[in-house]
């Protein structure tokens, strides 16, 4: 034993001894719900374009299935994701154990997944309390906000034990994460149950008091659980990867900030053009216009930490996924502010231009940060070398990124299209289409964005392929991911 | 005025007040004398123990 590894020995016996076992299912969970969500989705993109998908059954009918897909994709794809990074990234950055042990951190793991099946269950059975996002009714929220405590608890009792006097910005946001998402769920799900032992529930709030609510969350929903939480994993594992600090600490602190004061305020920009007073929408539009600031600080922030190493862009598929995941945020979010304005939003409301803005930011910024992360995090989980292939990574993010174009192009020239149909006079005055032309006009482009989900349900195939193969401790026989051109560039 | 009043005009200015707090944060977070000390913390997480991936 050299010197070196037994000072190494020395340190390592000093570092407190983290939980991972509970990582790891939040790892796998990600994993399969990601393969769930991603197979609805794809499904119901083709009733859009082959009704007969319907099936006349009313479990399996799309109005049904929507929320099993946007539930299964963000709250327990990206769910899990969040919340096992965030144990890891909490652990690691406060040097201390998790807070609440085993015992807390699989309650956690095992409440959330009975979250999602009720969830999943009451939808195709036709139990909803009919706000997007916010679908499950009063029994399943109730369980969901006991579960999100226990969560809180978990990570602030870590963040009070922490050994470092400081804590690490990724932790901010994970924190403006949980804590909204705990006022969003309480604030909306405010509800009257009809009967204490049946499902049904009425919202406390009614008329444009419950749309603004409804979007207050529905927006925030965006802002904190698909932003402030993914910026978390940002702020972690790309420094980590790239193996450098973040571009500038600084302009981390003013990004968390700047997003924390302003986010909560764009929910009106669901309602232009509605009962909403004036006055308000104009205010949700002035503030969704004014986070192009913070949203493209950060992306710089993120984007720059590369600064001097880009060549690991060719080198290092998961650092791809993690850089490309940055710059759809920048996308996303210019595409945003750009939708909330007035006079663009009554071309783009209601039409498929908003599909394909959600999915720019869902499919390129959130579920790359997370392919990213999770690849990062399978080897070190499970001890091993190395991921099974770096070639299949790069494949993953061939097939997933073509999937996004064909997907998002699909839905701009689908939703322009629709929006300026549906604003087309004649010479008399009288509306150019009537509602079903515009449908008809639309098919071929769903045919499109069925095709690019079809690519992006393989990429992740190959991903569970390859963490398979990873955990069983297999290496695969390939030529090195970095050519010879490209270390010697790196010098 | 009572303190009724005033309490009730300043806190109709809470825009204003927000934009203080958070203009005090950017200074806070620009101040020339921060600096060496925030950007340290950009290392927190590459002080980690190292049972990582190895490429």
């Amino acid at each position: 034993m050299t010197q070196a590894t037994m000072a190494h020995g020395a340190q390592r016996a000093a570092a407190p001894v983290y939980y991972e076992d509970v990582i790891k299912k939040f790892v796998l969970a990600a994993t399969f719900w990601g393969i769930v969500g991603f197979l609805a989705g794809v499904y119901i993109a083709f009733q859009l374009a082959y009704p007969v998908l319907n099936l006349g059954l009313e479990w399996t009918s799309f109005g049904r299935l929507r929320p099993v897909h946007t539930s299964a994709v963000i709250f327990a794809f990206g769910g899990n994701v969040l919340i096992g990074t965030s144990f890891y990234v909490v652990q690691r950055t406060c040097r201390a154990s998790l807070f609440g042990g085993r015992g807390l951190a699989n309650f956690i793991f095992w409440g959330y997944q009975l979250f999602i099946v009720l969830a999943a269950l009451s939808y195709v059975l036709g139990y909803t309390d009919g706000k997007e996002y916010a679908e499950p009714e009063w029994i399943v929220d109730l369980w969901l906000t006991i579960v999100w405590v226990a969560y809180i608890t978990a990570f602030v009792g870590t963040l009070l034990k922490r050994e470092e006097p400081h804590i690490y910005v990724a932790n901010w946001f994970y924190l403006g994460f949980m804590v909204t998402v705990a006022m969003l769920h309480l604030g909306n799900n405010l509800a009257v149950p009809v009967s204490l032992f049946g499902m049904k529930s009425y919202g406390l709030f009614s008329g444009v008091q419950d749309a603004l609510i409804q979007w207050w969350y529905g927006h925030n929903a965006v802002g904190f659980f698909l932003t402030a939480g993914f910026l978390g994993i940002m702020y972690y594992f790309i420094p980590k990867r790239a193996n450098r600090p973040v571009y500038s600490y600084r302009l981390s602190i003013v990004h968390f900030w700047a997003l924390i004061f302003l986010y909560i305020w764009a929910g009106p920009h669901h309602l232009h053009y509605t009962a909403l007073p004036d006055w308000a929408q104009t205010l949700g539009m002035t503030f969704s216009v004014m986070l192009w600031m913070p949203s493209w600080g950060g992306m710089i922030n993120g984007l720059m930490t590369l600064s001097g190493a880009w060549d690991k862009l060719r080198t290092d598929p998961v650092m791809r996924f993690l850089v490309t995941a940055v710059a759809f945020y920048g996308m996303a979010t210019f595409e945003g502010p750009m939708m909330s304005i007035k006079s663009v939003n009554s071309l783009s409301h209601y039409t498929d231009w908003t599909v394909g803005h959600v999915h720019s930011g869902a499919l390129g910024w959130v579920a790359f940060i997370s392919f990213g992360a999770l690849y990062y995090l399978v080897p070190v989980l499970w001890k091993r070398k190395s991921l099974y292939s770096m070639r299949l990574v790069s494949l993953h993010f061939w097939i997933a990124t073509l999937g996004i174009l064909l997907y998002i192009t699909a839905m701009w020239i689908s939703g322009i299209m629709q929006g300026l149909m549906w604003r087309a006079y004649d010479e008399y005055g009288f509306l150019q289409y009537s509602f079903i032309e515009t449908v008809e006009a639309m098919h071929p482009y769903y045919v499109i964005r069925g095709i690019g989900g079809v690519l992006f349900l393989a990429g992740a195939l190959v991903m569970v392929y390859n963490f398979f193969r990873t955990i069983r401790g297999d290496v695969r026989k390939e030529a090195p991911y970095e050519t010879t051109a490209a270390v010697a560039a790196r010098g | 005025m009572d303190l009724q009043a005033l309490s009730e005009f300043f806190r109709s200015l809470w825009g204003l007040w927000l934009m203080i707090l958070f203009l005090g944060i950017v200074a806070y977070a620009f101040w020339p004398r921060n600096k060496d000390r925030l950007e340290r913390y950009g290392d927190m997480p590459l002080r980690d123990d190292d049972d990582e991936e190895r490429r």
